[in-house]
């Protein structure tokens, strides 16, 4: 399966970056990473006229600390935050997830930002962004805006980054230190696509859980963040009741969509089990 | 539209300079270019490992990296690793335990089994199947393979501790 | 009570060695595959060489409107482009039918679909390149009509013949078949109990990780056909190359490089592989087709696609009665030629039930035409469904009367001193050992321990399950299998030795080798006969221009048919390296002997002869020894398993799982087996075949199944779709061993590629169900994924 045939090249700087995507408009695509978008291309799923390389560009990659905020460069590969001390020690929900990511060979390419623009319902990272309460930072010529997280994700494949627009880092508050998460994920295999997932965050007092993020993963178009359950547990003390009031919660949150092998009642079914085990594990 | 692109690429230690068209993956590159046909192709799209070459001392799907993307980088393959010596306690280990059947995929398990080595040297047979997970091995159920994994990486922590 | 096989391995009188026969070798051919320095067809190069590919049908059936494949000839790089008539004058179609498959039908088919597709992937045109990537591009550019037909995809509709696919042929049936015994039914209504269960097994595939390939280099000056081909059956391909292409035997050479898994996937004729053949003849060119993994997943033979009904009738004591089959099972719109896709369905009926000791036996068989690729023989033909079938309705049958599934196994497997034993289907036993292999698997998986931590671990919640499978399997086949049938298919091998003027030894085998450790047993057979180490021993095997003329690698006949051509020539060998030293040294030959490289004297051991020194005599000194005396140091023999239609082997396995009754993610914890395959020659061989066999058939048990939508389309035809076992999920698998050699030739070997796949699904689905008995669920649908097992427990 060879790729279609397509032009290629490597701006230096960021500016340049804006002046192709300007020139060329909906006719380029970035190539960060890749492991998403050189799959699709082998499989002629797609056929752009050129591919802007921006692996290289310059500050766009790292974790660095700054005011009470990890800041993520977009370009910083999932192996990286999965063996990042800053990051296991501000954000461990991300170093939970990492390993879930594919396979070690996909994740010493693959960049968060670029998982982040694609947006794939099955990813781990916007979910955890989404239960971070993260913020990206979007960059256009001469202007950067600031778009949360939960407003991110907008559709199947379909976020708010413009189209001359860079995701460049991703800023996730750090939390206290009573703050505890979970991440987990039903996969058939390791490192498959999840049939669902959940990134559960609390602050955990005596097994009362507060400030609850609940954000699923694999069960829709977009992360969701499962109000209805979180407002179920939300300042209460965890026991068997609470949490069966949550999954029952559940099943407004959440609406999923059927794949090959697994209904919409079993990813249901399945969510009602992670939502439990994430509780009990935060709760301890 | 597909003019070649310049570049060099220190492929096992040798710096080798072509003009490549963009859409070249790096295993098609190694394989039709430079003739290092050890490297093989099995799915192309990234899921079965049979392609896993290192690229600046990280193991990659060399399938899902384009050639000009390596520019500049350095490229290791079964040959130049087998040459080099460095994988040759895991494929004396492999023979010994027929940790490997046709073949085919074991350049790219070698070579995921060598970063094992690196990362995780206190890996548990558990671990040792995580991180070769993204290897896909039809002919040996691999349970030979953790065998010969295993036994590397217990010789060489004896080794260490002496 | 088996003993070790008394290889008469050196002359009478003397001490028996059997050499490397029982040794765990390192496979000497394995180093450059370490190294990445093999050559399998896609790495070899070659001047001219052009690159096939096909245009697919995008529909499960439709017919060719309109193909214009102009404007993809004028594209950069392309060299040809065909469609089906035109490569029909060079190739001519074949027919998937055999003589003893009592009405089997299947239409023609062509190299190149003419007029129709029956089957979405089918190839409908060929586009030749200079290179696969501009093949690819002037695909792009093929513009095709079509006219949409009635798809059929479901087994049921199919046999209704809702629609009929071939209107010639009447209905959809491509073959059936009936048997009952004659005390049946006299038998069923005495019967204290009868248990009935519905199974249905997912069509799956084969996924080698090397795709297909297929390098076909014609020259015209001397009409001959060479062709480097990922085959396990070089002599039947080249056969087949000759009678289609019109090209006489001889000059066609079919050679067989490193092969990347081949799993009988690889054993078939492929119209887009006859393809490439005939254009390289049309074009007078080297040729290249290699099937990347999107098209593998449309064209590889599938297979194991089954909905069956099992009854089995026993005593309340436990004694089954007879077992009562009804299987009804869907192919593609074709038989696969030449071993037709009949084959699967009739291995089913002949061996369900098969360990056991019932004499009554009713079974139907249906094989249906679909709208979905083509399916044929893949690893342990029909083995898989019927040991499911056989095994789980045992379980049944046991749980029903209250007794431990392996004590009721006990009661009724044949018993180990009944033989020879003719089954109800009609197969005969030369010898197996059910009994043996049940008392050392279940010491060996501490069964008694098992059952007791289960019953522990149900106490606190945790559901684990313990799934026996006893097993039976065809191995060494006899012509009855195809030859009798009317394939030119052959049941016979042969093996060529040769002592090298240096004393190193050269073995060309009919029998190939794609991974399994073919060439490492004839190394350590040869040696052992001929009394040289190992390191001596060259091998080389699969080109019908070189090696004898012989059958290939498939149904488990590799060791036991090509082991014993081995053994004979190593020992008309030996005798003739003996005339040679007796010459040389003029001393009687009965006092010599060959050991280590060196003829020496049988009585004192002392060395008179190092063979390097009897080679150089005999090349190049022959002047040196006796006026009449001629060397033969060149040697064939052949071997043809006779006696039996199949040497069957037998074996058993356990699986022990646990499943999370919230999620039903079942975890496999461990797996055994322990089977009989007659003489070992390798250990360590044979047991990564019964582990790499088991895997495969976990595989089918709860990951692999190729989904196709009502209108024939695959759905998940990608590796990321269609699940193939990764090391992440996989157990641990101990294998025992017991040994009962066959009589049907002196090695004793007989086969143990499929075993591991024949057996594995039985033991995963019992365990499963072991598992979720206490809840009163049962699952009998393969592959068993976790929605699958929710639903059991109701819960989604």
């Amino acid at each position: 399966m060879k790729a279609p045939s397509f032009a290629y090249t490597k701006p230096g700087s960021i500016g340049e970056v804006f002046d192709l995507l300007d020139r060329h408009g909906d006719e380029a695509k970035l190539l960060a990473g890749g492991q998403s978008l050189l799959a699709t291309l082998n499989m002629r799923l797609s056929s752009p006229a050129l591919l802007i390389d921006i692996g290289n560009l310059p500050g766009l990659s790292g974790v660095t600390m700054s005011g009470g905020r990890l800041r993520i460069g977009a370009l910083t590969t999932h192996r990286t935050l999965e063996c990042s001390p800053e990051i296991a020690a501000h954000a461990p929900l991300l170093a939970q997830a990492a390993p879930h990511i594919a396979h070690v060979a996909i994740r010493n390419l693959g960049t968060i930002g670029g998982s982040i623009a694609l947006a794939d319902p099955a990813a781990e990272w916007p979910a955890c962004c989404v239960a971070l309460d993260a913020e990206f930072i979007l960059s256009a010529r001469g202007a950067e805006r600031r778009v949360k997280a939960r407003e991110f994700f907008r559709g199947l494949y379909d976020t708010a980054l413009g189209r001359a627009e860079l995701l460049t880092a991703i800023e996730v508050p750090v939390l206290g230190p009573d703050y505890r998460s979970c991440f987990l994920e039903l996969a058939r295999r390791h490192g498959d696509y999840a049939i669902t997932g959940i990134a559960a965050v609390a602050r955990v007092r005596d097994r009362q859980l507060s400030d609850v993020r609940l954000a699923f993963l694999g069960v829709g178009s977009v992360p969701v963040l499962a109000r209805g359950a979180m407002a179920a547990v939300e300042g209460k003390a965890m026991g068997p009741d609470r949490v069966a009031a949550a999954q029952a919660a559940l099943a407004a949150d959440l609406d999923p969509v059927a794949d090959l092998t697994n209904s919409a009642a079993t990813k249901l079914h399945l969510s009602r089990v992670l939502l439990g085990r994430a509780l009990a594990a935060l709760a301890g | 539209m597909d003019h070649g692109i310049e570049t060099t690429i220190i492929v096992n230690g040798t710096a080798t300079t072509r003009r490549i068209a963009p859409r070249t993956h790096l295993i098609d590159f190694l394989r039709e270019e430079l003739g290092l046909t050890g490297s093989h192709i099995g799915c192309e799209h990234g899921v079965c490992g049979a392609c896993t070459v290192r690229v600046d001392g990280r193991i990659v799907r060399g399938c899902l990296m384009l050639a000009v993307q390596a520019n500049g980088c350095k490229v290791d393959t079964i040959e130049g690793l087998s040459d080099s010596g460095e994988l040759a306690p895991l494929q004396r280990a492999f023979h010994e335990h027929n940790a490997l059947q046709c073949g085919f995929c074991t350049p790219g398990m070698l070579l995921a089994a060598q970063d094992l080595l690196h990362h995780k040297p206190q890996a548990n047979r558990e671990e040792i199947r995580t991180h070769l997970s993204g290897n896909y091995c039809r002919c040996t159920g691999y349970h030979a393979i953790v065998d010969a994994v295993e036994e590397v990486l217990a010789s060489r922590r004896a080794g260490a501790a002496k | 009570m088996n003993a070790r096989a008394e290889l008469p391995l050196h002359a009478p009188n003397t001490k028996t060695d059997r050499g490397y026969i029982g040794k765990s070798e390192p496979r000497p051919n394995a180093k450059r595959l370490l190294q990445g320095r093999g050559t399998y067809v896609d790495d070899l190069r070659f001047p001219r060489l052009a690159h096939v590919v096909f245009f697919r049908s995008p529909y499960a059936h439709a017919r060719i409107k309109r193909l214009d494949l102009s404007k993809a000839a004028s594209q950069p790089g392309v060299v040809a482009v065909f469609d089906g008539r035109a490569v029909a004058r060079y190739c001519t179609p074949w027919v998937g039918v055999l003589g003893h498959l009592n009405g089997i039908k299947s239409p023609p088919q062509h190299a190149i679909a003419i007029e129709r597709a029956c089957w979405q992937g089918e190839a409908v045109a060929a586009i030749v390149a200079e290179s696969r990537t501009q093949a690819e591009d002037a695909l792009q550019h093929v513009e095709a009509e079509w006219e949409e037909l009635p798809v059929v995809t479901d087994m049921e509709a199919a046999l209704a013949g809702e629609p009929v696919i071939h209107p010639d042929l009447g209905d959809n049936i491509c073959f059936s078949r009936e048997l009952v015994t004659p005390g049946f039914d006299d038998v069923w209504k005495t019967a204290d109990l009868v248990v009935e269960e519905t199974f249905e097994f997912g069509r799956h595939t084969g996924v080698c990780l090397e795709g297909r390939s297929i390098l076909a280099d014609y020259n015209v000056a001397e009409h001959t056909l060479t062709v480097y081909h990922s085959t396990q059956a070089p002599h039947m391909m080249q056969d087949i190359f000759s009678r289609h292409l019109d090209i006489p035997e001889s000059n066609v050479r079919v050679i067989c490089k490193d092969v990347g898994g081949s799993f009988g996937i690889k054993v078939h004729v492929y119209p887009d592989e006859m393809a490439t053949a005939a254009i390289s003849v049309m074009l007078r060119r080297p040729v290249k087709f290699v099937a990347d993994r999107l098209e593998s997943f449309l064209t590889d033979i599938h297979a194991r696609e089954h909905k069956a009904t099992v009854r089995l009738a026993c005593t309340k004591e436990g004694d089954i009665l007879a077992f009562d089959l009804d299987d009804l099972t869907a192919i593609g719109p074709y038989s696969v030629y030449p071993r037709t896709s009949g084959i699967e369905g009739n291995q089913v009926v002949n061996l369900t039930g098969g360990p056991y000791k019932h004499q009554q036996y009713r079974a139907k068989l249906n094989v249906v035409f679909t709208n979905k690729n083509v399916t044929c023989q893949y690893r342990a033909v029909g083995h898989p469904i019927a040991v499911a079938l056989t095994e789980g309705i045992v379980d049944l049958a046991a749980q029903k009367l209250g007794m431990d599934p392996a004590e009721f196994r006990r009661r009724n497997l044949i018993a180990d001193d009944a033989y020879p034993y003719t089954f109800p289907s009609g197969i005969k036993f030369e010898k197996l050992s059910h009994h043996q292999c049940l008392d050392k698997l279940l010491a060996l998986m501490d069964y008694k321990g098992l059952r007791a931590e289960q019953a522990a671990l149900r106490k606190k919640g945790v559901y684990r399950g313990i799934g026996l499978a006893a097993m039976i399997e065809v191995t060494n086949p006899s012509p009855a299998f195809y030859g009798v049938g009317g394939a030119r298919i052959s049941a016979q091998d042969g093996a060529t030795l040769r002592l090298d003027p240096t004393g190193m030894i050269n073995v060309l085998c009919s029998v190939t080798e794609q991974g399994q450790g073919t060439e490492g047993i004839f190394a350590q057979i040869a040696a052992s006969v001929l009394g040289v180490t190992m390191d001596r021993v060259r091998l080389l095997t699969g080109d019908t221009g070189v090696t004898p003329y012989g059958g290939g690698t498939w149904a488990s006949r590799g060791a036991g048919i090509g082991g014993e051509a081995v053994l004979q020539a190593g020992k008309a060998l030996r005798s003739n390296i003996l005339d040679v030293a007796a010459a040389i040294l003029n001393e009687d030959k009965a006092l010599l002997d060959i050991v280590n490289n060196e003829v020496i004297d049988k009585l004192t051991r002392a060395s008179k002869l190092t063979l390097t020194e009897l080679g150089r005599i005999a090349y190049f000194r022959p002047d040196t020894l006796p006026m009449k005396f001629q060397s033969e140091l060149t040697v064939t023999r052949h071997y043809t398993p006779r006696e039996y239609g199949f040497v069957f082997t037998n074996g058993i396995q356990a699986s022990l799982v646990e499943v999370d009754i919230e999620t039903g993610f079942v975890k496999l914890l461990k797996h055994w087996c322990v089977e009989d395959c007659g003489t070992v020659i390798n250990p360590m061989l044979v047991d990564e075949q019964i582990r790499g066999g088991i895997v495969q058939g976990i595989g089918a048990a709860l990951f692999e199944e190729c989904l196709y939508s009502a209108e024939g389309q695959l759905m998940n035809g990608s590796m990321a779709d269609y699940l193939v076992p990764m090391a992440g999920e996989m157990p641990d698998i101990v294998v025992g061993h017991v040994e009962t050699p066959t009589k049907t030739s002196e090695l004793g070997a007989k086969g143990a590629g499929e075993a591991g796949t024949a057996g594995a699904p039985g033991a995963v689905s019992n365990a499963i169900n072991d598992a979720l008995a206490p809840l009163n669920a049962r699952v009998t649908a393969q592959p068993f994924t976790p929605e699958r097992i929710l639903q059991a427990l109701g819960k989604a």
